[in-house]
């Protein structure tokens, strides 16, 4: 094997480790926190019959090791258990959620990933014009402000003061695309928003780490134009690393949909998580909580793996 | 012979610590059509700057304040971009200082190669290809029909900055400049370089301008020389007149640069052995082998000079030695002790008595302490001296290094790279050492600073009768201070004995290739050497290929 | 001392010094609450979302727009003191927004401060130990890091409820990491300079090395983390109150205030958004402070 397939693989491995560290976290943090669980989740005034009961639909009684093969094997099977606040089975709630989250991440990072890379190649170009320094200037103002103050922004300008969107994300059943599209797009915005302003300035970091290099001055030495000296001999270089700052804020997107999801009263799995954690429906909790984490970890390992693949370096060994 | 480039009145300033400084103060140059100029000067010259701007270029943070660069028949300074561009690579061409760096990773060599023939429009990418291909051979580069389908990663230094200089000549051009070409690389690799060099600019008959540090390196390949100093011209001439006949205190100082030998005064204990070093072998994490099988001695009061090329093992030598790093197998034995193979495990005398001196003073000096706290901590760690006491050595030391003591409330970046270099001789001397390991001291100053470095531990070597082992790549520093001479390759002692007895014929095979690839002060020394028994060695390179490598 | 201060003050560009204005201002705030505030943290003063000055115009029109006018509320309990209105129970807003200052900032710099403790030694730890030492802890850290914050921090506070002592825990363990991650790394950058060497060599003790000759040069990338893992903490104890699951009622938070008052927005109210501009206006203010002094590092050194 050559030394790429080998940092792949180790990749890779380390990418499933996490995950399964991950699973045993989730279901088995839950156990090594003081108290019983079942007095907690029930309170002080729980019949005796109760307690046992909860026990019993939790699996409180059984070893550990055979609840968390038992947990993982029927989440495979995508038997996510019963919530314990309605009694309905945890897959039916998730399903349409998370695709409504999935809907809300996927239109925004189709807006945001173009446009950051875009905006950041252009900063780097001009780096210390005025577009760069407004650019920078804004930016840093965007990353430093809580998601929901540029919601509530988006909210009173376009929406309160300026009735063009909806500042309420829900929409009926039978709702055909664009009306999807059109209730879900001040939260899409927000997302938007708040990621171009990382992603950009990554970017921007990125190409300007390469344009000091030497190779560069060669290729002006050599007569080049601009525009090709940043395409052939700038792009490819910076590549590992824009892609890593891509798939990273896709990582940071499906995290930050849930305070969106909040403001805008959105029936997404980010929601769903929250309302479940203040009613301490714990199955909800660690199947949402499962799913957000492993997406998380595999877009992080995709980041990876694309990042050293895209590096000369590694890609021509010796 | 036509005027190709004449650069008058010329001022260039750059950008440093938040205001504009000189770096060229109006120089005039000019070159012929097919003539060799050579720049040589110290570092803030300004060689460089005047080097790069020939192509009408300024690196980011200078600007070219006045003066006029014309070239042909066009003004650079006025000239649009368009026009630059059209000359760029085209007409004048450029050879980096480090081809490792200036190659793009992302692309292979022969597409490199031809990128300016075929984006100029002179030539297409077959015909192009093709001529790399025989410029490869030309310069004796291994394989190279397939050479040039290499990445720049995949071929070692030596072959990297050869493929460079074919890559300038890619489109014939009237003008390259060489920027210190062969500064990073080992003397066997430099000549290499060297031989394709001048090879090179004498096929094509273009001119050049060939930047330098060293005088001797420069005259090899150059017609007429300027010294610069300070981003002014201190002298220039022909390259025979010059050398025969320097006009300047300057230029005598750098011509003489390489003769000297310290003075050395002979002491009646200089006879008791004081480190003995044998059998030793190490290695790194990756269980590769850096040293076998070592012997080494060295007497009080004398200096041994450790001699060899990137990869040698001569800085693992001194790591091992330091207890940085514990050997394999050997032992050390030192003042009739046996070292323990760990600094950690040695008594505070046993560290005391061995001091250590590196190559970069910038990093072996801490940045947050002033000189007197860099010099007080051993005098209080080793001698527990305190308050007066200390103050008055450290002015004592202040003394012996010949530096003013208002020093002594500087930090390390308030003073020049010889200055640190000097403050590093005294932290060593503060310990009272029996020996101190000097590992490259002098390679990264510039020549002057180097001499005066190598006077000063020759003279404090006279007064205190401290023993030195002197590891370095440069024979030049070899001859001025050694007693003894060990000779290592590739992990090993190739030939070890007296200064003289090493210096005079005959050699080891390998002693005989490193004496004979130091450039000399003599324009017809390259040119004898490549038709002598070592040229032939060379061709068949088995110090190159070891020696590119690392 | 002061003088020192007053002098990297003035030498600053204009945007550091509003950043360092709006950190003395919110220092201010946060040492003086009590005496600074016209009213306590839970009084009840008026009703639901009086408007604050702005609302000065006593035409009918203002009114209308405003729901009333901040001159004719002077009579009432609230004595002219209630700047920015009254929150969505009648709670002196401004009261508020000092004693959710004090609150939420000190809670924040406990935890910046704690995950430093803990990210530092165990960085500097990894970095001169090497090994396995490094390898075990980078290696415990790197699966931490690839968890993400929110969730975890969300899984941990379903089963362990919300309590200010969980929060801090949680959130400094989680931050640590990233604290972990750059020490270690601008320490192992250190450890192969050759002064360093020079000091062990010497036969110093480890203690000392660190000390003395490490720490000195870690200290400007660090103290610019700081500032950057303050924001960081600070947007997300406020994210958790926003959700409802971080500082509990009726403590004053400017994250939770903004989610109990969140509901005026739709009736053109804004009383919510200044505890979220105040949230932003300091983060602002430290992002500043810390862009410049990373600049002025990178003067000095290169790299960071």
């Amino acid at each position: 094997m050559d030394s790429l397939t080998i940092l792949i693989v180790k990749r890779l491995a380390f990418g499933l480790l996490t995950l399964f560290v991950i699973s045993v976290l989730i279901l088995l943090g839950v156990e090594m926190l003081p108290g019983d669980l079942a007095q907690a989740l029930l309170g002080q005034q729980a019949t005796q019959e109760s307690l046992a009961a909860i026990r019993l639909e939790l699996g409180l009684d059984q070893p550990l090791h055979v609840r968390y093969f038992d947990w993982l094997g029927n989440i495979l099977q995508w038997d996510l258990g019963t919530s314990l606040a309605n009694r309905r089975e945890v897959a039916d709630l998730i399903g349409t959620r998370l695709a409504n989250t999935l809907f809300l991440a996927s239109n925004a990072a189709i807006i945001a990933v173009p446009l950051s890379i875009f905006l950041g190649m252009l900063a780097a170009l001009y780096r210390d014009s005025l577009f760069d320094k407004i650019i920078s200037m804004t930016t840093l103002m965007t990353i430093s402000v809580p998601e929901f103050l540029v919601a509530y922004i988006l909210i009173v300008f376009l929406s309160v003061e300026f009735s063009i969107f909806p500042s309420m994300a829900d929409w009926s059943s039978n709702a055909g695309f664009w009306e999807r599209l059109y209730a879900v797009f001040l939260p899409v915005m927000t997302l938007v928003l708040v990621v171009v302003a990382h992603m950009m300035r990554l970017t921007r970091a990125a190409i300007i780490n390469v344009l000091t290099r030497p190779y560069i001055e060669t290729a002006q030495l050599k007569g080049m134009k601009r525009s090709w000296v940043i395409m052939y001999h700038a792009l490819p270089n910076a590549l590992a690393p824009i892609i890593n700052v891509v798939v990273i804020n896709l990582a940071y997107l499906v995290v930050g949909v849930v305070v969106v999801e909040v403001v805008f009263v959105y029936p997404g799995l980010g929601q769903l998580m929250v309302d479940s954690v203040s009613k301490r429906d714990l199955p909800v909790v660690q199947a949402s909580g499962l799913i957000f984490a492993s997406t998380y970890v595999m877009l992080n390992l995709t980041a990876d793996i694309l990042s050293i693949i895209a590096n000369p370096r590694l890609r021509h060994p010796m | 012979m036509s005027r190709l480039l004449t650069m008058r009145n010329l001022v260039i300033e750059g950008f440093q610590e938040e205001q504009w400084g000189d770096i060229v103060l109006g120089v005039d140059v000019h070159v012929d059509r097919g003539e060799v100029l050579g720049l040589i000067g110290e570092s803030g010259a300004g060689k460089s700057t005047i080097g790069i701007a020939s192509m009408g270029f300024c690196r980011p943070g200078c600007r070219i304040v006045s003066g006029s660069i014309r070239f042909g028949d066009i003004e650079l300074t006025s000239a649009s971009d368009r026009e630059l561009r059209k000359i760029r690579g085209l007409r004048v061409s450029y050879v980096a200082q480090s081809a490792a760096a200036s190659f793009n990773p992302a692309h292979r060599l022969i597409r490199q190669y031809a990128e300016a023939p075929v984006k100029h429009g002179i030539m297409s990418r077959a015909e192009a290809e093709k001529d790399a291909r025989e410029l490869y051979r030309r310069f004796d580069l291994p394989n190279p029909d397939t050479i040039g389908n290499r990445y720049p990663h995949q071929v070692s230094g030596g072959q990297l900055q050869r493929a460079m200089v074919a890559m300038a000549m890619a489109c014939k051009p009237d003008l390259v400049v060489f920027d210190e070409p062969t500064t990073a690389l080992d003397v066997t690799t430099q000549i290499e370089v060297l031989a394709a060099i001048k090879g090179a600019i004498k096929d094509l008959n273009s001119a050049a301008i060939y930047i330098s540090h060293d005088l001797a390196v420069v005259s090899q390949v150059a017609d007429r020389i300027m010294v610069l100093r300070h981003g002014k011209l201190v002298e220039e001439g022909g390259t025979r007149e010059m050398l025969a006949n320097p006009e300047q205190d300057y230029t005598r100082a750098l011509l003489s640069v390489r003769k000297g030998r310290a003075e050395k005064i002979e002491h009646p204990d200089r006879s008791k052995s004081l480190l003995e070093v044998s059998e030793v072998t190490a290695a790194y994490g990756d269980g590769v082998l850096v040293l076998q099988d070592i012997n080494l001695k060295l007497t009080r009061g004398k200096t041994v000079a450790v001699v060899g090329e990137s990869g040698s093992g001569k800085s693992t030598l001194a790591r091992v030695i330091t207890g940085l790093l514990p050997p394999i197998k050997g032992n050390i034995v030192f003042d009739g002790k046996e070292l323990p193979a760990r600094f950690s495990d040695r008594s505070k005398e046993m560290l005391r008595h061995l001091q250590l001196i590196y190559q970069m003073p910038d990093v072996s000096l801490n940045p947050h302490q002033k000189i007197h706290e860099i010099l007080g901590r051993p005098l209080e760690f080793y001698f527990g001296m305190r308050g007066e006491e200390k103050r008055k050595r450290v002015a004592d030391l202040m003394e012996h290094i010949e530096l003013p003591e208002r020093y002594i409330n500087r930090f390390p970046s308030e003073l020049s790279g010889g200055e640190k270099q000097r403050v590093c001789i005294a932290r060593a001397l503060a310990a009272e050492p029996d020996m101190i390991i000097c590992d490259e001291v002098t390679s990264a100053l510039d020549q002057l600073v180097a001499e005066d470095i190598l006077k000063l531990l020759q003279r404090l070597q006279n007064q205190l009768s401290v023993s030195y082992l002197f590891i370095t790549h440069d024979l030049a520093t070899v001859k001025a201070i050694s007693d003894e001479i060990v000779v290592m390759l590739q992990g090993r002692v190739v030939e070890h004995g007296s200064r003289d007895e090493i210096l005079t014929p005959p050699h080891h095979e390998y002693t005989e290739l490193l004496l004979a690839s130091v450039p000399e002060m003599d324009p017809d020394w390259l040119d004898n050497l490549l038709d002598t028994r070592v040229g032939a060695l060379l061709r068949e390179g088995p110090a190159s290929e070891h020696a590119g490598k690392s | 001392m002061i003088t020192n201060i007053a002098k990297t003050f003035l030498k600053a560009p204009r945007s550091a010094q509003l950043g360092f204005i709006i950190i003395a201002i919110n220092l201010f705030a946060l040492a003086f609450a009590p005496a600074l505030a016209p009213f306590t943290e839970t009084e009840i003063i008026g009703k639901v979302w009086e408007p604050g000055i702005w609302a000065m115009d006593c035409s009918e029109e203002a009114i209308e727009l405003h729901g009333a006018c901040w001159s004719q509320l002077n009579d009432d309990r609230m004595d002219g003191k209630a700047w920015l209105g009254t929150d969505h129970i009648g709670r002196d807003l401004f009261t508020r927004l000092l004693y959710g200052a004090r609150n939420t900032i000190s809670i924040a710099l406990v935890i910046t401060g704690l995950s430093f403790l803990v990210g530092m030694t165990f960085g500097f730890l990894a970095a001169t130990m090497r090994g396995w030492v490094d390898q075990i802890i980078s290696r415990m850290v790197d699966i931490l890091m690839a968890f993400p914050t929110l969730i975890f921090a969300l899984i941990v506070l379903s089963v362990a409820g919300t309590s200010i002592p969980v929060l801090i825990v949680v959130i400094a363990l989680l931050d640590s990491t990233r604290v972990f991650r750059l020490s270690r790394a601008v320490a192992m950058d250190i450890t192969v300079m050759e002064f360093v060497e020079v000091a062990r060599v010497r036969g110093e003790k480890l203690m000392w090395v660190m000390w003395r000759e490490i720490l000195p040069s870690t200290l400007p990338p660090l103290v610019a983390e700081f500032g950057l893992r303050f924001c960081f903490v600070f947007l997300f104890i406020s994210a958790l109150s926003f959700l409802g699951l971080g500082l509990q009622p009726p403590t004053a938070d400017w994250g939770s205030m903004v989610k109990e008052n969140s509901g005026a927005i739709s009736f053109g109210v804004y009383n919510p958004l200044i505890p979220a501009a105040a949230i932003a206006f300091l983060t602002i203010g430290i992002n500043l402070v810390v862009d410049w002094f990373l600049r002025k590092a990178a003067g000095l050194r290169e790299e960071y």
